[in-house]
């Protein structure tokens, strides 16, 4: 039987060299709606992909700061756990390999092999599942930095406390991005009560797929209206102008405190790289 | 579209040449610098015997490869571009400095830069964002490697030969910018939305 390690190194690869259908079929849904250079960029980004997957290369050298959502059984030790990811993380950046991206702040060493203090990022969830279901986020340093948090009411915007506000606060952040962290982006939305829950509630949204639905009616068309009018804006692919700024939006509420209403922008690049393994 | 062809060190004249919107293969030495090597370059000031090459007339690519080791040579896995605007506050004393005739990296960058290749003769060279694989092939050897013990591999100067490596002039010497570009036509639609 093959050790839970070697399944992590595994899910590194695929990660790292391949993008979920999904993602890929947008792509590809985008080139037939645009032309000139950005048509030529997206058939060459297409070819990009087609590269990394049958050559075993990572996709962007850029294999971002590794981002683990894990669901545990009840039984399953989170110590053992993490210990495991961490030498599978060591393992794959060597043997894929995966570029080094765990910088000491203070020393300013770069590790070498992607685990430093809080590298990678691993949330733990009991679930009541006998199974494990290890997801994985590779995002890169460019998007990472596009990222925005909103306090509502916010004058400047007329960002008020409801979903017209959140839409106000949306169309600032991708504005303020342009075409930085390699667009067409899927953009991830949170609002709530704290810093911390929105900021980790918008980039798990990144999990999800790009043409799933949100559960909740009001979210659903709202999610649409933004995409929208988001590509109304016409930075395009890669800031070249053009129809597609983003693939995608999501959004996620939590509850929030009646004194409070936090709202997180996170984006990914086109290269979004999630995937799962599901264990047991 | 059909492309220039470019080979390095690129004289004043060619750069001068290079307009907005025009497809360049290029081909030649090309060496990276994020980062460590621009907030190095611009705190340290080294003399350029103290550099790997020369940069007189140099293209410096804004980059972070995935470098693999292979019986004790290194390799290049994975090559694209990384976000440019990061160095905007060393570039303008970098390209005066040390006479650099193209930047490439992706998202552009700022209006200091913009005015610096104006007056010392530089255009920022786009590579298509992320395409690193794609790249990569376009990138023949590394020919040596500067600060990788100091500053890791990912963030090392690394002299790259290249050949036909394809870029999309986005800033030239003539004060044009197709980023201040689409920034200004995506305000007009920004205000709009916002109504501000």
């Amino acid at each position: 039987m093959l050790r839970l390690e070697d399944g992590i190194v595994e899910l590194y690869r695929k990660v790292a060299t391949s993008l979920p259908a999904d993602v890929e079929d947008a792509l590809r849904r985008a080139i037939e709606l645009e032309d000139g250079i950005t048509r030529e960029s997206l058939s060459k980004i297409l070819e990009n992909i087609e590269i990394a997957k049958t050559e075993g290369r990572p996709v962007c050298q850029d294999t971002g700061t590794p981002t683990f959502y894990i669901k545990t059984p009840r039984e399953l030790s989170q110590r053992q756990l993490r210990e495991i990811v961490i030498k599978a993380t060591r393992r794959a950046t060597r043997e894929i390999p995966l570029r080094a991206n765990a910088v000491d702040c203070v020393t300013e060493k770069n590790s070498g092999d992607n685990t430093g203090p809080y590298f990678p990022i691993i949330y733990f969830e009991e679930t009541d599942e006998s199974r494990l279901t290890i997801e994985l986020m590779l995002k890169g340093g460019g998007c990472e930095n596009l990222g925005q948090t909103y306090k509502l009411p916010d004058a400047q915007l007329k960002a008020q406390r409801d979903l017209d506000g959140v839409r106000r606060c949306i169309v600032d952040a991708v504005f303020k991005a342009q075409g930085k962290g390699c667009p067409p982006y899927t953009i991830a939305v949170a609002v709530g009560a704290t810093k911390d829950q929105v900021t980790f509630l918008s980039k798990k949204q990144l999990l999800r797929r790009l043409d799933d639905q949100n559960p909740i009616p009001e979210l659903s068309r709202f999610e649409q209206e933004v995409k929208e009018e988001l590509n109304s804006l016409g930075i395009g692919p890669l800031g070249f102008g053009g129809k597609h700024t983003v693939l995608s939006v999501k959004i996620a509420c939590a509850a929030r405190h009646p004194a409070s209403y936090f709202v997180d922008v996170s984006f990914s690049c086109w290269a979004n790289r999630r995937g799962r393994l599901v264990w047991g | 579209m059909e492309p220039k062809r470019i080979k390095t060190p690129i004289d004043e004249e060619t750069v001068r040449g290079l307009t907005v919107g025009e497809f360049v293969l290029l081909s030649g030495r090309v060496v990276t610098g994020r980062d460590r090597v621009h907030k190095y370059l611009y705190k340290k000031r080294p003399e350029e015997v103290d550099l790997p090459v020369s940069l007189e007339g140099a293209v410096l690519y804004h980059c972070g490869p995935i470098i693999k080791r292979v019986n004790g040579d290194f390799e290049i896995v994975s090559a694209g571009p990384t976000t440019s605007i990061r160095m905007e506050m060393y570039e303008p004393w970098v390209i005066r400095n040390y006479g650099i005739r193209g930047i490439i990296g992706k998202g552009g960058m700022g209006r200091e830069t913009l005015d610096a290749m104006k007056d010392a003769g530089c255009v920022y060279m786009h590579a298509i964002s992320g395409a690193a694989a794609y790249l990569v092939k376009r990138i023949k050897r590394i020919t040596s490697v500067w600060k990788d013990d100091e500053f890791g591999e990912t963030e090392a100067m690394w002299v790259l030969e290249v050949e036909d490596f394809p870029v999309i002039i986005t800033m030239d010497t003539q004060g044009n910018s197709l980023h201040e570009q689409i920034l200004k036509r995506s305000e007009q639609r920004y205000r709009n939305i916002i109504n501000i």
